[in-house]
């Protein structure tokens, strides 16, 4: 060897190092709504402690966190919560929507429930189950962490080259009401929601 | 249950015999014309002791087999020194559905007035603070009446998309 | 030290520019779920409180129109995650008081048992929850131990550990047996301990009682003017249990008391709550050495249950009938009436108040929750505390946002 190394010292890729570090330290923001959210008090709890897989800093405040794990069904009213929610959140971020609800809506196909969160905001990881056990939830953040080692850079270039995820989109209004062939209610005005920002 | 056969004896004699009375298994109904409601109310609590009122709900009948009225306002009344339970029942019917509010009577009805409100769009005259509770402010129709689809009419797609790039 | 109600003058005058406002959720750690607070606030003195609530409506009840009798029990379970059966109970009681149908005594001793498991859940869960955001992490995670043990007993009954969907109109889904009986011994044994340790870990803990007593006072005669139940109206002195004033399933057999307490605020919810998980202990320790023998569902030429399976695979009436019950718009008959029915949740009185069009499915389906009735009282019961008091009489009342907004 021409350079000699001294001890302790190894080499490897900033990328690299970057990707170790987010993924075994995730801090997850719980936006708990239902049922799901007792299941991550669960999986938080003595029996399932995610503490061993180190996300088991659940802080409230979505500045501090970088996995936003959406847990429960997101209603109407909530969206433009957790749509203000996810733009605190500082990159690099993540989400995992956990549970049927807000993965698709799961059993409540109700006026009231987003068909899940995807069509609003982007999501990396899906849990089903209604509510997933705790054995899920950990699974799908060992998983995330695997995504973060495979495709995290240090600059966060893969959230810009990403293929947008735009889930399926809105309905309009007019074909809804023909897919359903129901007739135009009189003097309705569809429900206009408060714009973000 | 004699006594509640007793209260709406009572209640014949005091309002006239526009008030019917019906029961099914151990529910003691009485029907009232929505003029005389707040009377019945009152006197109920004052002259009977119904001090607690458990509920305030309200059935749209627009698809109810032999349905004469439109809504029916149920008041869920109950005794807690004789643990005796009284409906009373109004009927409502649109255009101007409306009735006098009862949260003078019991203040544990302002809520569920609201409710009532948010979900059939019964008016409660004189009511503190009639707001939608449940629903957002800007929601225009009432979802718990018969004529509103289950998966309503797209509110629920109706939002912005945020993206990747964009947050 | 509390204030009293009077020193409040004139709570939100507009003149008064030293008050401000601040927003309390519906993103917050002592909220647990989705609830929003609008406080208006004097130094730290509270001083008028507005909530707003509908951030977890998801139309349960007009849902409730379009499933049937059975199929609904899967929603009323997501009603109050606290509890499910505890919601299953009081449903499929109100629907077999409108079909008229007497369940087998095995059935409501099986029941009885799993309503107050359901008791011990919600009052773990509270107990612990309120302990938690008073800042005693210890007890939460002692009390969820207990309750990593009730999923798993109601795993082993149902199938699922969360939302069992267990009850079923005239029965249950499936049997009991006698594993699932010496695992119920089994934590009741185990329970009485843990029990007696959260009592050593908070009940004289020095910083809970200043936390908690004579916090948020509800008196009697505002209990019942605000239709307030449960260990909340308990708590207040007022002596109301369904299970003794109205006996439903098999309560009548059992010896239990009702727990009540004189001081109406937060401390003596707790202490209710403590007490009540005893009598619950009492309760199924009596119920579950004397389980009736005999069939758990009713008679299955009712046209209401399903048939046993082998029935169903070895005889063509047994086939016919699992289809009967199975069948869109076959069924059974149900009366062209309505019924409001009503059992002691944990919570408090949780009724549901059925209108029956001859259909299997309900025509209207409305629930009395607790938590949004409890949770109308709370302007009343915070004004004049301080800002931290927030989260101990918001824990106190034990508001669960699904049976809140449903």
């Amino acid at each position: 060897m021409a350079v000699g190394m001294p001890e302790n010292v190894f080499l490897t890729r900033l990328d690299a190092a970057a990707n170790w570090a987010r993924s075994n330290s995730l801090w997850p923001m719980p936006f708990a709504t239902a049922c799901c959210g007792i299941e991550l008090m669960a999986t938080a709890s003595s029996r399932h402690d995610i503490a061993r897989f180190g996300a088991e800093v659940m802080r409230f405040s979505p500045r501090q966190c970088d996995l936003l794990i959406v847990a429960g069904r997101v209603v109407m009213k909530m969206l433009p919560v957790l749509q203000r929610i996810w733009q605190q959140m500082p990159e690099p971020k993540w989400c995992i929507s956990m549970g049927a609800c807000a993965c698709t809506g799961g059993v409540f196909d109700t006026y009231a429930v987003v068909q899940g969160v995807d069509r609003f905001i982007p999501v990396d990881m899906y849990v089903p189950g209604c509510p997933p056990r705790p054995e899920q939830l950990i699974a799908a953040v060992i998983d995330m962490q695997e995504k973060i080692k495979r495709t995290g850079t240090l600059t966060g270039k893969e959230f810009e080259t990403r293929t947008t995820h735009m889930g399926p989109q809105p309905f309009d209004v007019d074909e809804l009401r023909r897919m359903r062939e129901m007739v135009p209610v009189e003097g309705l005005t569809i429900y206009d929601p408060p714009k973000l920002n | 249950m004699v006594e509640a056969n007793t209260t709406v004896a009572d209640l014949r004699t005091q309002f006239g015999n526009e008030l019917t009375e019906s029961s099914f298994r151990d529910n003691h109904r009485v029907h009232v014309p929505p003029e005389k409601a707040l009377d019945v109310l009152t006197w109920l609590k004052e002259q009977r002791g119904f001090d607690m009122l458990v509920d305030i709900t309200a059935v749209d009948y627009l698809e109810y087999p032999d349905a004469t009225d439109r809504f029916h306002v149920i008041y869920l009344l109950l005794n807690m020194t004789t643990k005796e339970r009284l409906i009373v029942k109004v009927p409502v019917n649109l255009p101007d559905a409306a009735l006098p509010s009862v949260v003078p009577l019991w203040k544990g009805a302002d809520w569920m007035e609201r409710e009532v409100y948010d979900m059939f769009g019964i008016d409660f005259i004189g009511h503190p603070d009639l707001r939608r509770i449940l629903m957002p402010e800007e929601f225009t129709t009432f979802p718990l009446r018969k004529d509103y689809p289950l998966k309503g009419f797209g509110e629920r797609h109706n939002f912005p998309v945020l993206t990747r790039a964009e947050s | 030290m509390p204030l009293e109600l009077s020193e409040v003058s004139d709570p939100i005058a507009a003149d008064q520019e030293y008050l401000w406002t601040l927003n309390f959720g519906p993103q917050h750690p002592a909220t647990h779920t989705t609830l929003r607070l609008v406080l208006t606030l004097d130094g730290e003195k509270v001083v008028g409180a507005v909530p707003h609530i509908g951030y977890l409506h998801s139309g349960f009840e007009k849902l409730g129109e379009h499933l049937d009798f059975n199929q609904y029990v899967t929603i009323v379970d997501r009603m109050n995650y606290i509890s499910p059966i505890a919601n299953e109970l009081s449903w499929h009681h109100t629907v077999e008081k409108l079909l008229g149908i007497e369940i087998t005594p095995r059935c409501k001793y099986v029941r009885t048992i799993f309503g107050e498991l359901m008791r011990l859940h919600d009052h773990l869960l509270n107990v612990g929850a309120v302990a938690l955001d008073l800042g005693a992490f210890t007890a939460f995670l002692y009390a969820f131990q207990q309750r990593e043990k009730i999923y798993d007993i109601s795993e082993y009954a149902s199938g699922q550990r969360f939302h069992s969907s267990y009850t079923r109109v005239g029965g249950v889904l499936f049997d009991v047996n006698n594993d699932w009986v010496e695992k119920v011994r089994k934590f009741v044994r185990e329970f009485k301990p843990v029990h007696a340790e959260l009592h050593r870990l908070l009940t004289r803990n020095r910083i809970f009682i200043d936390r908690t007593k004579g916090i948020g006072v509800l008196t009697p005669e505002d209990a019942n003017n605000m239709s307030v139940t449960g260990p909340l109206a308990r708590a207040s002195g007022i002596v109301r249990d369904l299970r003794k004033d109205e006996p439903y399933l098999a309560y009548k057999d059992f010896d239990f008391k009702i727990v009540c307490a004189r001081g109406g605020d937060c401390y003596s919810r707790y202490v209710v709550r403590m007490q009540e998980m005893l009598e619950s202990i009492k309760i199924i320790e009596q119920a579950i050495e004397n389980i009736p023998a005999g069939p758990i569902n009713i008679d299955a030429v009712t046209d209401i249950t399903l048939p046993a399976k082998p029935a169903v695979y070895r005889s063509i009436e047994g086939l016919i009938q699992h289809f009967e019950v199975l069948m869109p718009n076959r069924g059974f008959p149900v009366p062209l009436d309505e019924v409001y029915g009503a059992t002691e949740s944990p919570n408090g009185e949780l009724g549901f108040y059925i209108v029956g069009d001859g259909t299997v499915r309900s025509y209207r389906a409305r629930t009395r929750p607790p938590s949004y009735i409890h949770f109308a009282i709370f302007p009343h019961l915070i004004r004049g505390h301080s800002l931290s008091d927030v989260v101990a009489v918001l824990g106190s009342l034990n508001i669960i946002a699904a049976e809140l907004d449903r």
